[in-house]
């Protein structure tokens, strides 16, 4: 098992034919990710570059390929709406990379998505990942170079969005035998996180990108909640940033139902107040959402804090005992 | 992205909310005739009462002394002659303060009470929210410390909007009676409107006034007299309006020019700049730079991709800061490759031809072949480093700049 996605979960990318959505629909594809589609409107009936068939809309995509997750590249006024669309064709897990939607539009999307899943069981939940977010990645063994779809760099993971795949490990190519997840407000930052625990022979079972808007979907209690329920998942590192109030909840969520080792690194010590720091999500307004504040909640809720941004890793491995 | 206090006054006053009469000048000649224009319109008659506004964005205008009470045509020029020839320094402004071109001469009026209105994005309920407060004139963060009881909170449905008996219910609460309740439902509600319709993060009346009763008005007039409004910036492309209102000059120009080339950054006070991709390695590459004892000169985020006319712009963007004194390059090559990323630091560091230290740390896809072209490089660039993790880049940075400062 593994945390949203897996090797058998079939994907389309709405934004297909655009050149983000067409270049990372290709870096899906060599990972070893099953895409089995896009959709662009008015270009229905096409194929992409990689005879991928394209649709009008996600109901025909899905109706057709049985595709049961999206990642979505389409621009930022449209993206709001392509969120919708996913959820109204009841696709599982959305995953939204586009940067700069307005936040009025992702409040509408947020309510309108709350209010579909009150009224789903508990076990059937719509879940969308980001916007503004460089996606999620459960990683297979290396079985293949990944320069193209027929040799891919694995048959048993699966990446969604635009992350760089070859950087994980899974657990059968660590001689520790145990995989991270990981779940972070920042790309780059997580694959410095990847790197750092694949580096100390850790593997990883999902890394998650939540995105750096104010308003999105998974938040780090989510992904906490996610992680301690699944058996793949042996430890946590949650990486957090400056502004809101998100890693304070999940800290203390952490410290009442989780039972796995948790380590964390907030960024944005120096940051000066009231400015943004390129995530819209990323300002300290009001005394409220700074670093210290939460690495504060952490420590109180027996969390191992990274002290720089280089210690990732080896937080990681202290709160294991295995440091 | 901001906008003036006159500005904000015109966006309220279209959307209907009641604001003293008020105008604006750019030059002092024409602070005489605007004065008795303002204090005709509102009724005032001779000497009547005005104020005399410098529109900047930074906080601490009164103290300052750019914010004047004015009786006469000549007293407002005086003010007026003061505030657009002398440079105004508060607290947020930094000691060497800011220029002022606009001034807003607005119509006195006698306040009765004060309060405090706004409405702003709760991130953690995922809510626009009405804040309000019978404590108006003073900081709302200083209420909130001093008397929360004093504040009241009302979520906005983000598909229903403000509903009036919401505004009602905050109205009472605050202790408006009378006449006045209704006035103050009316500014609620048309001030949600307004916050829903133009994409705003921030809409501020601070203060919200009653003033006393006269025979016209027995229970007095609810008016807005002070407006802050931010926009949130994913929104201005179908804010057209709203992003004519930007003034330029109030934004930092190495900033502005930055966001040109579509990069991120933001001027700090230290003196070690830093180019990285992404905006959370970012921070944590200021972050680690304070911890190992130095002090960064900026964020600057180049984006995911990292492409060479980026770094390049990049370089020229941290340079234009003189109080930089040595450059930490701090790239993860994900999608992008770390040898092509090599190549276009050593590429732009050439163009621009190097004095201060420069430490790169590379690490990521194809880390080996990048590492070989900066080495290959260092002939050329010979105040170049190559750094092994994060902390060794910050280590060897801070040393270096350490070393030239001494």
């Amino acid at each position: 098992m593994s945390v949203l996605v897996h090797a058998d979960t079939k994907v389309i990318c709405q934004g297909i034919t655009g050149s983000f959505g067409a270049m990372h629909t290709k870096g899906c594809l060599h990972y070893g990710t099953q895409l089995v589609g896009g959709v662009t409107p008015g270009k229905g009936g096409q194929k992409d570059d990689n005879g991928l068939p394209i649709f009008n809309t996600v109901q025909e995509a899905v109706d057709a390929t049985g595709a049961d997750a999206t990642m979505i590249f389409v621009p930022p006024p449209f993206a709001g709406d392509a969120i919708l669309e996913a959820a109204y064709a009841g696709i599982h897990t959305i995953v939204a990379i586009t940067e700069g939607v307005p936040v009025a539009d992702m409040l509408r999307v947020r309510a309108a998505l709350d209010e579909m899943n009150a009224s789903r069981p508990d076990d059937d939940q719509l879940t969308l990942i980001g916007p503004n977010c460089p996606g999620i990645i459960t990683p297979g063994p290396k079985t293949g170079d990944g320069e193209s779809a027929s040799d891919s760099y694995t048959s048993a993971g699966c990446k969604i969005g635009i992350m760089p795949g070859y950087i994980n490990r899974h657990r059968s190519e660590t001689k520790s035998g145990k995989a991270v997840g990981i779940v972070s407000r920042s790309g780059t930052l997580t694959y410095e996180a990847v790197w750092q625990t694949s580096s100390l022979d850790l593997a990883q079972s999902t890394c998650i990108g939540i995105g750096g808007d104010p308003v999105r979907g998974l938040s780090h209690t989510d992904c906490l909640r996610l992680f301690q329920n699944d058996p793949d998942t042996d430890a946590i590192l949650m990486i957090g940033e400056i502004g809101g109030t998100d890693e304070e909840e999940a800290a203390a969520w952490a410290s009442a139902h989780v039972t796995k080792p948790v380590a964390a690194f907030i960024a944005g010590r120096t940051a000066p107040p009231g400015k943004r720091m390129g995530h819209a999500g990323a300002i300290i307004s009001g005394g409220q959402g700074t670093a210290d504040a939460k690495i504060e909640a952490l420590q109180a809720a027996g969390i191992e804090v990274a002290e720089t941004p280089a210690d990732m890793g080896r937080a990681m491995a202290r709160a294991m005992g295995i440091g | 992205m901001k906008v003036h206090e006159y500005q904000g006054r015109e966006l309220l006053a279209k959307a209907g909310v009641p604001v003293p009469a008020g105008a604006v000048i750019m030059s002092a000649n024409d602070a005489a005739s605007t004065y008795e224009k303002v204090v005709a319109e509102a009724g005032l008659g001779q000497n009547g009462l005005a104020v005399v506004k410098a529109q900047v964005h930074a906080g601490g205008r009164g103290k300052a002394g750019f914010v004047k009470l004015v009786r006469s045509a000549a007293e407002a020029k005086e003010a007026a002659e003061y505030m657009l020839s002398n440079r105004m320094v508060s607290a947020q402004t930094g000691p060497e303060g800011l220029d002022v071109n606009t001034l807003l001469i607005a119509a006195g009026v006698d306040i009765a009470k004060e309060y405090y209105l706004a409405i702003t994005t709760d991130r953690a309920t995922r809510r626009n929210v009405l804040i309000a407060s019978s404590e108006g004139g003073v900081e709302i963060e200083q209420v909130a410390h001093d008397n929360p009881d004093a504040i009241v909170k009302e979520p906005v449905h983000p598909l229903m909007g403000l509903q009036p008996c919401q505004a009602r219910r905050v109205a009472f609460k605050l202790g408006f009676n009378g006449k006045q309740v209704n006035q103050a439902v009316a500014i609620m509600l048309k001030l949600s409107a307004l916050y829903a319709s133009r994409d705003c993060s921030l809409a501020e009346i601070n203060p919200l006034i009653v003033t006393p009763p006269t025979d016209e008005h027995p229970d007095g007039q609810v008016l807005a007299i002070d407006a802050k409004f931010n926009f949130d910036d994913n929104a201005l492309f179908r804010q057209k309006d709203v992003q004519a209102m930007f003034d330029p000059s109030e934004e930092n120009a190495n900033e502005l020019k930055a966001s040109e080339f579509g990069l991120s950054y933001i001027q700090l006070d230290g003196d070690i700049g830093c180019l990285v991709n992404g905006a959370g390695l970012a921070m944590s590459t200021m972050d680690i730079i304070k911890h190992e004892g130095g002090e960064p000169a900026n964020f600057l985020d180049v984006g995911g991709s990292a492409t060479e006319e980026a770094v390049t712009e990049g370089f020229r963007i941290i340079l234009a800061d003189e109080a930089v004194k040595g450059i930490l390059v701090n790239i993860f090559g994900g999608i992008m490759r770390c040898d092509v990323i090599a190549q276009a630091v050593v590429n732009a560091a050439k163009s621009i031809g190097f004095q201060v230290p420069l430490v790169v740390r590379l690490e990521g896809t194809n880390v080996e072949a990048g590492k070989r072209i900066l080495e290959e490089a260092r002939s050329s660039l010979p105040t170049m480093q190559a750094a092994d993790d994060l902390g060794d880049a910050a280590r060897k940075m801070v040393a270096a700049v350490q070393a030239g400062v001494a």
